[in-house]
């Protein structure tokens, strides 16, 4: 039983100003399923729709962002939630940092500048449960701060006081107060120095370990999916073009797409030359017809310039969408 | 042409900052006791590699002539940069050294098309009179970066992806044929799938136009595709440098080791090692005000003398480091 199913979902940002409207298909058409006990991986570049796919898995859906198809539905311990259909006091009362938690790229902007880090986590749990007894949420507080490994003192410090890397294992420790089932990651360590971004990171790794819940981590960067995530998604142009656990996507890409990323990374001790691909992602005001990645596809068919690929299951657990598969070609 | 047959020679350079109010407060040398130098002649890309905090852009900012060293030269072509007084001059200099910055989004200003910046740098720095004669130089250096002045012409900004405007950015500090381009973190705005592209181009101009390249970088990743040497900063201090094959397939110091082990790889079958778990110490201004050895703090093979005075510089096997480690 899975944790999260969406269904072919499509989320279009619609404007219209001056008479002029406009559509940009920012998640169109992706399907996956989140089990429970894992780091699910969400890779690709900028404004390929990983933001969007999140905002609506959060039910963070404002306009002018609209799900125009598909289903995103939750089955947590007790009760199921359609992301789609929920009321929003119930999306705050239930499910909000109850289940699921956020942590994003600059965690300045979910901490108070001006008040000390204590009371942002008394607000959360103020707004979220409500407590009856400071005491005990005080020592409950720091409790958990000190299991995760922070110093208790962090939390009588204000935000600008603590180093990046201690300010995001704050926001983790913020987001993981209620045990929620599924922590969502926004490039998180996109912003640290590598040695801070290992630390972090295997914090992260270690919650989920400790607590078996589900931990979606969404970040252009593939090397560190090769080190944390159990299963890895590919976006290009607002669709999963490829999915697959860790190991086999990276020893095995099907997709043009995810070969290049894969092999174009560069690495210490090879200095072999790497190729960058040509052309660039397209808008998603304006994709291009069939197969997206037509254009920049070094294998590209007179099929792939008409029609788009479905996603085909193959051995091993791994999805792709291509269809070089299809025709036998690779 | 220098005496010395140098192209850029930076001796014991020192940049010390008061932070903090005006009574109190604390002095932090953000560049501490620095020399490197870059051959004339003999092209290379030379990365100065640290992580935030390390001292690189403070480093840069000496380099583009934009600050004054508190103590010791930075001589360009034999000349003391600090003896630059006249404009004549400054512009003499800012023809042959040209930076690139990280991100291209911010360095063009939206409202204004990308040509016009091409075309102000041809005029501005006499490569041309009128727009007219500027046209083949503008034309020709975006050549050089594989783009083409009828792709870019009327074109905004936005209307640009990350890697082609940071190209036009390129091609924009090529335009005074300089001898040395300062590339502060240029691909770490751009995507996974155009960055090769950039970091090519830099090999390229090495090659083909004999241009030095200062790569000033946190990624050590492309450091080790293109560069030929590398500095590793710390808090101010150069701890390691020679060249990259040397450092970074055999580093010596324990914070480039560190550092190396810290970078996540592409290779899942090597996760475990990553995720070893680290300590990840204390923060940047206690870090700078340590006596000794900044990495001190963090450092496994800690020893007495480590926290007394600043380690000496200490040549083994092929790179200097700045460690007790190895014998001065």
């Amino acid at each position: 039983m899975a944790l999260l199913n969406v269904e072919n979902l499509r989320a279009y940002y619609r404007t219209e100003m001056y008479g002029i409207s406009r559509t940009v298909r920012a998640v169109d058409g992706i399907s996956l399923e989140l089990q429970r006990n894992e780091i699910y991986g969400v890779a690709g570049e900028s404004s390929c729709g990983k933001t969007t796919l999140i905002k609506v898995i959060a039910g963070a859906i404002k306009p002018p962002l609209k799900v125009e198809e598909g289903r995103v539905h939750y089955q947590f311990g007790e009760f199921d939630v359609d992301m789609l259909r929920i009321s929003p006091d119930d999306l705050r009362s239930n499910v909000r940092w109850k289940e699921i938690s956020y942590v994003m790229q600059g965690s300045m902007s979910v901490l108070n500048p001006v008040r000390r880090v204590i009371t942002t986590f008394e607000d959360v749990v103020a707004t979220h449960q409500g407590y009856t007894d400071k005491a005990a949420f005080l020592a409950q507080t720091r409790e958990h701060v000190r299991k995760l490994g922070l110093p208790p003192d962090v939390l009588n410090l204000y935000p600008h006081q603590l180093s990046g890397g201690m300010r995001q294992r704050v926001a983790i420790a913020l987001a993981t107060v209620f045990h929620p089932s599924l922590i969502i990651a926004d490039e998180p360590t996109t912003a640290l120095d590598v040695v801070v971004q290992r630390g972090v990171l295997q914090m992260l790794k270690d919650i989920q370990a400790e607590s078996g819940n589900t931990v979606l981590l969404v970040t252009h960067d593939l090397a560190v999916h090769a080190n944390v995530a159990d299963r890895v998604a590919v976006m290009y142009a607002g669709r999963l073009v490829e999915e697959a656990p860790t190991q086999l996507i990276f020893h095995a890409p099907r997709h043009p797409y995810t070969q290049h990323l894969i092999h174009s990374l560069p690495m210490i001790g090879d200095k072999s030359p790497r190729a960058s691909l040509g052309g660039r992602p397209p808008s998603l005001a304006n994709p291009p017809a069939g197969c997206r990645f037509h254009p920049r596809c070094p294998h590209v068919l007179d099929r792939c310039r008409a029609e788009a690929p479905e996603m085909l299951r193959l051995a091993g657990g791994q999805r792709v969408a291509c269809h070089l598969i299809t025709e036998g070609v690779r | 042409m220098s005496a010395n047959g140098k192209l850029l020679d930076v001796q014991h350079v020192t940049a010390a900052f008061h932070i903090g109010g005006l009574l109190g407060g604390t002095r932090l040398v953000a560049v501490n006791d620095i020399s490197f130098a870059l051959e004339s002649g003999r092209p290379e890309i030379f990365t100065l590699a640290g992580e935030s905090g390390s001292g690189k852009t403070t480093l840069s900012r000496l380099l583009l002539h934009d600050l004054d060293p508190t103590a010791g030269k930075v001589i360009f072509e034999g000349r003391d940069l600090a003896t630059i007084r006249k404009r004549r001059e400054a512009l003499d200099f800012m023809k042959k050294v040209q930076p690139v910055f990280q991100n291209p989004f911010e360095t063009f200003s939206p409202l204004r098309r990308v040509e016009e910046y091409l075309y102000d740098a041809a005029m501005n720095f006499g490569m041309a009179r009128n727009r007219r004669a500027a046209t083949p130089i503008v034309d020709e250096a975006l050549h050089l970066v594989g783009l083409s002045l009828e792709e870019v012409s009327k074109r905004y900004p936005h209307e640009l992806s990350g890697g082609q405007i940071q190209r036009v950015s390129v091609a924009r500090a090529l335009i005074p044929h300089p001898r040395l381009i300062l590339a502060d973190e240029p691909v770490s705005m751009v995507d996974a799938s155009l960055r090769m592209a950039i970091v090519n181009l830099f090999r390229k101009l090495r090659d083909e136009q004999q241009v030095s390249v200062l790569y000033i970088t946190h990624d050590l990743a492309t450091a080790y595709y293109i560069s030929d040497r590398i500095a590793i900063m710390l808090r101010g201090f150069i701890v390691e440098s020679g060249p990259v094959e040397a450092v970074l397939d055999r580093p010596l110091h324990p914070y480039t080791r560190l550092l190396k082990e810290s970078i996540p790889e592409p290779a899942p079958q090597h996760r475990d090692s990553w995720a070893t778990h680290i300590d990840l110490g204390t923060t940047e201004v206690k870090e700078y005000g340590r006596v000794g050895c900044k990495f001190a703090g963090r450092c496994p093979h800690i020893m007495e003398v480590c926290r007394k005075a600043d380690p000496l510089d200490a040549e083994a096997d092929g790179r200097i480091v700045k460690c007790y480690l190895y014998k001065a």
